[in-house]
Order: structure tokens, then C-alpha cells, then sequence
């Protein structure tokens, strides 16, 4: 499958201070990718670092099989950004940076802009210092979004969002995708990325963790598992996260699931739930590991 | 040149504002001069007999009692002083207005070349600048004429083109400055102003400060000594515009390197 991004071992300091190390990913043609970590773990590094904001320290990125330091307007002509915070000129009206981001891209999107700004329901005359911070986060899903470009990078794009918005942001980018487009998107929000990507990546304090299909993640994860009339010293080697409320028992196994069965034969189960965990137990899991390292 | 004119939008207020009040300032003074002039016989002696302060500002050369030396003293420091710190903050807030203000990221992620940023920031700066200056001869011209007074074109128009060359060269000490910084640097732009003009002072007073007229443009821009020797002084210019250039040239090379802050 075709690569749209992808990077080797790309790594950035800040003076000495750490931002990302070693950092291999690659993102394939078509697909939604979730890049998930916590505030300060590197995502946002990454992605200023692909856009050419900032300079790898060593390593090197490849967007649509050219390098970023080399090819960064015929790249970023491709791309379709909304950082993390949602900062324009104060002075301008909604409607004045949405055509100065046309501009800048030499194109003319006024009806793509005009679908756009009708659907999230923004006000074109507003100035943007009346904004609030989920309207702001709206003038820039249509900055990023009018030129329909194949590839759309976004740095937390929900946070600020009202539900609502946050549906209509994902239908459009559901939308988008059936088109034909990449998508590269940061979160912390573990149910999204769960929800509408294909892949994920975990990063932890600059390094990635794991790369996997999200479906992938979860079979390859213990399985939360919940009994109900359980005598209180039950005990099965492996078990993790046991946490006991009166005879109810809840806890992560990854082991051979024999092994739980015949010690529940030995008592009388009222009940007996067995789930795939969901990504934040995950997340939390491969921070603890990735902690502990 | 979409930046270009996004520059020009963004700071038509601030231009107004200072273009405005120096030409105010201008036209104020030199309508003043017909009642002065009659009371300054006695005032151009004691001018002329200051000691150090006569030399800081070349008040033996210029006569108060002249419209063309009144001009070069009263309106020459409004106008060199004024349009040297306007300049001075157009090139200091020119590039790190983007960071400081967070914009920057999204200026830089869009197709421009960070190279052509610098190079329409930088046109619209010397614009205002150019503009600026036409204001004010205009007003300058306007209030001579009011008056009544014979302009001497030759000397005036020397003046005006040193005070240019003068606001060239903050602006580009600025403007490289400007790419170092990360955030606003309004104080270091009128500081790096200011400290020119006081140095041009310095320079005046004493001998052993002489060389300091290599240092401060303020020294090429003195009324006194382009109304007494009608000629322009091309070496220091010569110095300052090279000093401009390099200024100009690390500042690319600077922008198109930079980490963006956010």
C-alpha cells in the first residue's frame, strides 16, 4: 500500500530537552491514523516537525514520498492543517481569513468555503476576537478543509468542539476519506480515535510505543473480565488491576482463560462477563510499560 | 503579495497614527515661526554660546531666526526622532509579531515560502516607511508655503533623503532582530532608537565620541551639517546601507531556519 507519510527515525531536542527520538511511522494512502499521547508526549512535535515548522535534529519525513526539508510547498499545497490551538488575526473578520487562506494557497474555494462555513453554522462577518474557542477551532476546520486536499493533518482537532460539532467534524471526515483522503490525527480522546481510525500509534515521552490496526490492538490486549458471586480469596496467577466490590470482582487477564475456569468451577458464579478492554485501559497499560522501561 | 498587503491592512492604523502626529507636530512648529522669529535675535546668541549643548545640537550653524534653520532644528528632531522610532518598531514587530501573537503557525503551514514571507514583510515595512516620509515633506512643504517662507528645496530635500536613509537602517537592524525574537520587541525597537539618537548627541559634544558617527545614523541625518556644507555625508551612508544589507541578509537567512514558536 502506498505510504503517505512516513518517517526514519525521526528525532527532535529542543536544546537538551527531549522532544521526540527515534520516531519510525508510516501512514498509508486512504487511511485514518490516530497518533495518541498524553499532553507533552511528543504528538504535536511530530506533526510541526512534518509540516516543516520545526527542524528534525536528526532523522528525516517523507509526505507523499518527498522530503518535508526539500519539498515543503509543493507538501504543504497537499495538505489540509488544523493545529492544536486556533490562533488568527485578531483584527480580521471570519470570512477575511478564510479567503486569506485561499489566497495564500493561490486557489479560489468559495464555494467549498461557503458549504463549509453554512455546516458548522459560523458567522462570516464575526471578527475573530469575538470568537469563542470551539468557533475559532471552526474557522480553522474550514481553512483546513475548502481546498479538498489529500491529506489532512489535525493536532487535537475536537477539543472546544460541542458534540454536535464534534459529529459533524467526524461525518466530514468520514466524507473525506471516501474520497480518497489520508488522514493523520493526534488525541487524547481515546474513544474517537477508537471509534473512527483504522490505525493508531502510541507515543510516550518522545518514543512511539506501539503501531498497530486498532482492531489488532484490542484481540492482541488481556480481556477485562467481571464475575459477580465470587468468594473473597479468589486469586488466579496473572491476573492484573483486580479490583473487589463485595463479591463482585473485576480484573485484566491475558493469560490461558482454562485457568480461570476451573477455579470459578470450584465456586458458585452468579455471573460472568468477559470484554475486549476499551483504548484508554490499553493506553494506560502501554504507559505503565512503556513507564517501567 | 497577499502578505504584503496584509501588513499593510493590519498596521494602517498605527501608520496613520504616526505618520499623522509627526506631520502634526510639523506643520504646528513651522506655523509657529512667524511670531518667533521676531523674539529669537537675542535667543540665536545665547544658542550660539552654550558650550556642549550648542554642539549636541549644531545650534552655531543653525539660525533660529531663518525658517530654514528653524526647520532644521525644531521640526528636523521632531521628524528624526519620530520617524526613526516608527521605523525602528515596523522592523522589530515585522517578523515577531507571528510568534508572538501565535500566528505564525498559521502563516507557516501554508504553501509560501518562508523566503518570500521575509521578502513582502520586509516590502511592506520600507513602504510605510517611503510613504511615511512623502506625508511628511508634503506637510512640511504645505507649511512653508503657509507662512510665506522660500524653502530651500536643495538643502531640505537632502535632509529628508538622510532621515530615509536613517530610517533604512533601523528598520533593517530591527527587522534582523526581529527574526531572532520569538514575541513583540516594541522595547528593544525603541530602545535600539532612542540609544542611536542619544549617541548621535554624544558624538557632537565630544571629541573622543567622534567615532561613534560610524555607529549611529542619527549622524549622517543632522540638519546642521547638511544645511552648512549642502552635501550629503555618502561614507557614512555608504556604512549604513551596508550595515542595512547584512542586517537584511541575516535576516533571511535567520527566518528560513527558524523553529516557528507556537
Amino acid at each position: 500500500m502506498k505510504k503517505i507519510i512516513e518517517t526514519f527515525e525521526l528525532t527532535k531536542y529542543y536544546g537538551k530537552h527531549l522532544g521526540i527520538k527515534d520516531i519510525n511511522l508510516s501512514v498509508h494512502e486512504g487511511e485514518i491514523f490516530g497518533f495518541i499521547g498524553s499532553n507533552g508526549a511528543g504528538k504535536s512535535t511530530t506533526i510541526r516537525t512534518l509540516l516543516g515548522l520545526i527542524n528534525a535534529s536528526s532523522g528525516k519525513a517523507e509526505i507523499f514520498d518527498k522530503e518535508i526539508s526539500k519539498n515543503k510547498e509543493y507538501i504543504l499545497s497537499h495538505i489540509g492543517y488544523m493545529p492544536s490551538e486556533s490562533n488568527f488575526y485578531g483584527d480580521m473578520r471570519v470570512g477575511e481569513v478564510i479567503k486569506y487562506s485561499s489566497q495564500l494557497r493561490k486557489l479560489n474555494c468559495d464555494e467549498e468555503a461557503k458549504k463549509l462555513v453554512d455546516r458548522f453554522e459560523l458567522d462570516a462577518k464575526k471578527k475573530i476576537s469575538e470568537l469563542s474557542l470551539g468557533n475559532r477551532k471552526k474557522v480553522n476546520i474550514v481553512c483546513a478543509m475548502q481546498h479538498k486536499p489529500k491529506l489532512y493533518i489535525f493536532d487535537e482537532p475536537t477539543s472546544g468542539l460541542d458534540p454536535l460539532m464534534q459529529r459533524e467534524f467526524w461525518d466530514l471526515v468520514k466524507e473525506r476519506n471516501k474520497e480518497g483522503a489520508t488522514v493523520f490525527l493526534s488525541s487524547h480522546i481515546l474513544s474517537e480515535v477508537q471509534h473512527y481510525c483504522h490505525r493508531a500509534a502510541i507515543i510516550s515521552n518522545g518514543s512511539l510505543v506501539m503501531t498497530s490496526a486498532i482492531s489488532e490492538i484490542i484481540k492482541s490486549m488481556a480481556k477485562r473480565i467481571v464475575i459477580t458471586g465470587i468468594s473473597s480469596d479468589f486469586y488466579v496467577e496473572g491476573i492484573k488491576n483486580l479490583k473487589v466490590n463485595g463479591d463482585v470482582a473485576s480484573f485484566l487477564y491475558s493469560g490461558d482463560i482454562n485457568m480461570i475456569l476451573r477455579e470459578l468451577s470450584k465456586t458458585e458464579v452468579k455471573d460472568l462477563i468477559i470484554t475486549e478492554p476499551d483504548l484508554d485501559e490499553i493506553f494506560m497499560y502501554y504507559y505503565e510499560r512503556s513507564e517501567t522501561r | 503579495m497577499r502578505v504584503f498587503f496584509r501588513e499593510l491592512k493590519s498596521g494602517f492604523k498605527s501608520f496613520s497614527i504616526w505618520t499623522l502626529s509627526i506631520a502634526f507636530f510639523v506643520a504646528i512648529v513651522m506655523l509657529m515661526f512667524p511670531e518667533m522669529s521676531g523674539n529669537m535675535n537675542a535667543l540665536d546668541e545665547s544658542f550660539a554660546n552654550m558650550g556642549g549643548f550648542t554642539d549636541a545640537f549644531g545650534l552655531d550653524v543653525l539660525k533660529m531666526t531663518t525658517a530654514m534653520g528653524f526647520y532644521g532644528i525644531e521640526s528636523g528632531n521632531i521628524v528624526g526622532i519620530g520617524t526613526a522610532m516608527y521605523a525602528a518598531l515596523l522592523g522589530i514587530n515585522s517578523l515577531a509579531k507571528e510568534e508572538g501573537k501565535h500566528t505564525a503557525e498559521f502563516l507557516i503551514s501554508h504553501p509560501i515560502k518562508r523566503s518570500k514571507i521575509v521578502t513582502e514583510k520586509l516590502s511592506a515595512v520600507f513602504f510605510q516607511i517611503i510613504l511615511m516620509n512623502l506625508v511628511i515633506i508634503g506637510v512640511a512643504i504645505l507649511s512653508f508655503q503657509i507662512i510665506g517662507e522660500e524653502i530651500q528645496m536643495d538643502q531640505f530635500l537632502k535632509l529628508h533623503l538622510a532621515t530615509f536613509f536613517m530610517n533604512i537602517q533601523l528598520a533593517a537592524i530591527s527587522f534582523m532582530i526581529s527574526a531572532f525574537l520569538k514575541g513583540g520587541g516594541a522595547g528593544i525597537g525603541l530602545g535600539l532608537a532612542l540609544s542611536m539618537y542619544f549617541l548621535g548627541i554624544i558624538a557632537n559634544i565630544t571629541d573622543m565620541a567622534k567615532d561613534l558617527k560610524y555607529i549611529t545614523p542619527f549622524k549622517y541625518a543632522e540638519a546642521a551639517q547638511i544645511f552648512s556644507e549642502n552635501k550629503l555625508l555618502w561614507d557614512l551612508i555608504g556604512i549604513g546601507m551596508t550595515v542595512s544589507i547584512i542586517c537584511i541578509l541575516i535576516a533571511y537567512w535567520k527566518f528560513t531556519r527558524k523553529d516557528i514558536a507556537i
